[in-house]
């Protein structure tokens, strides 16, 4: 079936705007610019890391200038299209990459709002965190090499968001991954962050192996790897609905793999043992985002799954609430926004499978912004008190670093969904629609989430900001605010945090990133049979937001209560008396902070059992295996050691034998021949 | 001379057993050629007297003969060339000393 190249379709689709979006031919402007965006990261990356280490003390300039040019045009493409007054969505193929037979991948570029929206988050925190790294990785020696990396970097993610065929996901998705084992071990020479990026590797590969086996059967299927193609064919394959399920479900293993979903969880927090800016770029603003970009690209497929949707909820709800548990008690600093990017992502997660596809977009935005801020934060911090992670070894920064505090301050309360702060809107759209649509337990897990979630941001503020200082007394006097290269990233991220959701996320129930997405969405929600509800602020939604705003509240109070703020003092002994009171909140705090044991069970479990299991297979392999390969070499040495005895080196013996044997060959000839 | 083709054979198959006996017992390498020369005359002789008592194929038999010939003009010359050039190296004709391929 041929792809509708329908020009005057689309440009005729003003009235019509709940039919499916028509893909144009992108102009030449447009091309130009997309492969520009593209493009620009992978030279800065070639460059820098050719000949990064003669660029001297500014090995960034390459970098930093292909990523902001690249941010730029981005900006301007995206505008354009969340601006215009029809639904835009145009690609073009820029060559067929893989042509056999009936399988033809073309390398092509596919734009919408949804590309548009993700290209936003992408270069401008991309732009920043590069800037803030000028200043974090000042004093590192190979700092070419960590630029060179981030800007590989920039070129996966926006290869990962702007292509239009599966494969060429797919290597994006790998690339991106790449990057992310690269940036991880970037101190490589300590042991930590080589075993931790080994271990996101190891972990990704699983979860990726479903995801290639996903787009083999979404192959299989539709015999295309075309992303629009195959929304138009999947639903008329002849193939078994539980086929059908098992493919999507295979998608959906990559997507949560990427995106940390329990049970892949386990790699975010040790991510962050790479360098601080790493951990706001890649594993909380953007990159962990692939998996829920990935399945809103696709939602007209997994929409033709409700139990895998129902399993994308379930497993987005899940990670939320344990990851936000083990949030309430860890120390590190850094450890704690972790797993608060894990509890957000499963509110994403749990937000597709529940059909609300713009309010994941939406909190992916707002909590990209957010949650890249907040890391950026905790690296300044970090940097202040001279590389020291420990909350326990920190507080009554708030004087010292103001810049850090202030935008951590809307950052935190943002996440906690305190309007008007994006992070508010967002959550709303999610707990909202969850429960409009009937999934009340969604909702209610929800709702206790961001009451955690209030109280670990405020437990963090409090032992960070305020409260007595637990500072080294050899740090204590040296400590002061960030270069201007670290602060003033964090004022300019502070700026969307703060009004992001007032200008998108305005008037409620039918804001603008509704008008921009929903015809993204369209396909998929009449498959679930999702219908639009009036909004009705004085009713139903006004008392959601009420509720929700309430229980933020009251988490944050309870931080506020028991960890201090401002000139309130922080009550450290009732915390400490509170979990070691009786068996079941010392039972609760020790499993918690031990992570409910994952770690450990996944070491049982592979790393023991599955050794023992390998080692199993290993002796096979050694003893019967390759004792039958070797078996077969020396028993023909052995013979051939004994027979080379016949090769003489003497004419005669070799020319008797070809008497002899002439001889035996006549008289068989003359005997058999009769 | 003759009237039997048994008569030619039996010479033949003679002067043939003697080439090979000669090529196998004779270790000199000049003597073991001149047993291969043998050999080759012994068949141009049973080549040549099938082609006279058979009409048909006398024309074949004689030219096959000449070819037989010029073969073994041209083995004698390579093969001659060969053991001299051996005999160089080694000063011995004897082709039982030289083993040194059999390792």
């Amino acid at each position: 079936m041929d792809l509708i190249f329908n020009a005057e379709a689309a440009g005729s689709g003003a009235g019509h705007a709940e039919e499916a979006l028509q893909l144009v031919p992108a102009s030449s402007e447009q091309q130009l610019m997309l492969l520009a965006v593209l493009f620009l990261p992978l030279i800065g990356f070639l460059l820098t890391g050719l000949v990064g280490r003669r660029l001297g003390e500014r090995p960034w300039i390459i970098s930093i200038s292909a990523v902001l040019i690249s941010a730029a045009l981005a900006t301007i493409l995206a505008f354009s299209a969340l601006t215009s007054a029809d639904p835009v969505r145009y690609g073009f193929t820029l060559y067929t990459w893989i042509p056999v037979g009936d399988l033809q991948v073309d390398f092509g570029f596919l734009f919408d709002n949804l590309t548009a929206v993700m290209l936003i988050v992408v270069t401008w925190i991309g732009s920043l965190v590069h800037i803030y790294s000028i200043g974090y990785m000042e004093h590192d020696e190979s700092k070419w090499r960590f630029f060179a990396y981030l800007n590989l970097f920039m070129f996966s993610m926006l290869l990962l968001v702007m292509a239009d065929s599966y494969l060429v996901i797919f290597a994006a998705w790998e690339l991106v991954g790449l990057s992310s084992y690269l940036l991880i071990g970037f101190w490589y020479k300590r042991r930590a962050p080589a075993l931790a990026s080994k271990k996101a590797f190891l972990v990704n590969r699983v979860a990726d192996h479903g995801f290639l086996v996903g787009i083999m059967g979404v192959f299989l299927i539709t015999g295309t790897m075309n992303v629009l193609q195959s929304f138009e064919l999947m639903p008329w394959s002849e193939t078994e609905w539980w086929i059908v399920d098992i493919v999507i479900l295979l998608l959906f293993v990559g997507a949560a793999g990427k995106s940390a979903q329990f049970p892949f969880h386990v790699w975010l927090p040790d991510a962050m043992e790479g360098p601080t800016p790493v951990s706001a770029l890649i594993h909380a603003a953007t990159m962990v985002n692939a998996g829920v970009y990935f399945i809103a690209r696709t939602s007209p497929i997994f929409a033709l799954a409700p139990e895998t949707m129902l399993l994308v909820a379930s497993i987005g709800i899940f990670t939320a609430i344990l990851a936000a548990s083990i949030a309430l008690t860890q120390k590190d600093i850094k450890k704690v926004l972790a797993y608060s990017t894990l509890s957000q992502l499963g509110y994403m997660f749990a937000a597709l499978g529940v059909g609300a596809w713009v309010a994941a977009i939406f909190h992916l935005m707002a909590h990209g912004f957010t949650k890249g801020l907040l890391f950026l934060g905790s690296g300044s911090v970090i940097h202040a008190v001279h590389e020291e992670q420990d909350m326990d070894k920190m507080g009554a920064l708030r004087k010292k670093v103001p810049i850090t505090h202030w935008t951590f301050l809307i950052a935190a309360l943002s996440l906690s969904g305190i309007p008007p702060l994006a992070g508010f809107f967002s959550k709303d759209a999610i707990l909202g629609e969850s429960f409009i649509f009937g999934w009340t337990p969604v909702f209610a897990i929800g709702l206790v989430v961001a009451g955690m979630t209030g109280f670990y941001m405020f437990r963090l503020m409090g032992k960070t900001f305020y409260g007595k200082s637990h500072v080294d007394p050899e740090v204590e006097p040296k400590i002061h605010e960030s270069p201007r290269s670290m602060t003033v990233p964090l004022i300019l991220l502070a700026i969307p945090t703060a009004f992001l959701g007032l200008v998108i996320g305005l008037p409620l129930g039918d804001a603008v990133i509704f008008g921009w997405l929903d015809p993204i969405f369209a396909p998929a929600e009449e498959i679930m049979a999702i219908h639009g509800h009036e909004y009705v602020i004085f009713g139903i939604d006004g008392a959601l937001i009420l509720v929700s705003v309430a229980v933020a509240s009251i988490g944050i109070a309870v931080g506020i209560w028991f960890f201090g703020f401002f000139g309130l003092r922080a009550r450290l002994d009732d915390v400490r008396a509170l979990t070691a009171r009786n068996r079941l909140t010392r039972g609760l705090y020790t499993a918690t902070y031990n992570k409910w044991w994952f770690d450990d069970l996944n070491d049982r479990v592979f790393y023991r059992f599955g050794g023992a299991v390998a080692n199993g297979v290993m002796w096979f392999d050694v003893k019967v295996i390759d004792g039958i390969v070797n078996g077969v070499g020396s028993v023909t040495q052995r013979i051939g050691d004994d027979v080379r005895h016949i090769q003489t080196g003497r004419v005669q013996n070799y020319a008797l034998g070809i008497a002899v044997g002439l001889i035996v060959i006549a008289t068989l000839f003359i005997l058999l021949a009769r | 001379m003759s009237h039997s083709l048994e008569a030619y054979l039996i010479l033949a198959v003679l002067l043939f057993g003697i080439g090979t006996f000669g090529f196998l017992a004779k270790r000199n390498a000049i003597a073991m050629l001149m047993s291969i020369e043998l050999m080759l005359n012994s068949v141009n002789l049973a080549i040549i007297a099938f082609g006279a008592f058979t009409p048909e194929l006398a024309a074949q038999a004689s030219s096959i003969a000449l070819f037989v010939i010029a073969v073994a003009a041209g083995e004698a010359t390579v093969g001659l060339a060969l053991v001299i050039a051996i005999y160089r190296n080694r000063r011995t004709p004897l082709v039982d000393e030289y083993a040194s391929m059999k390792e």
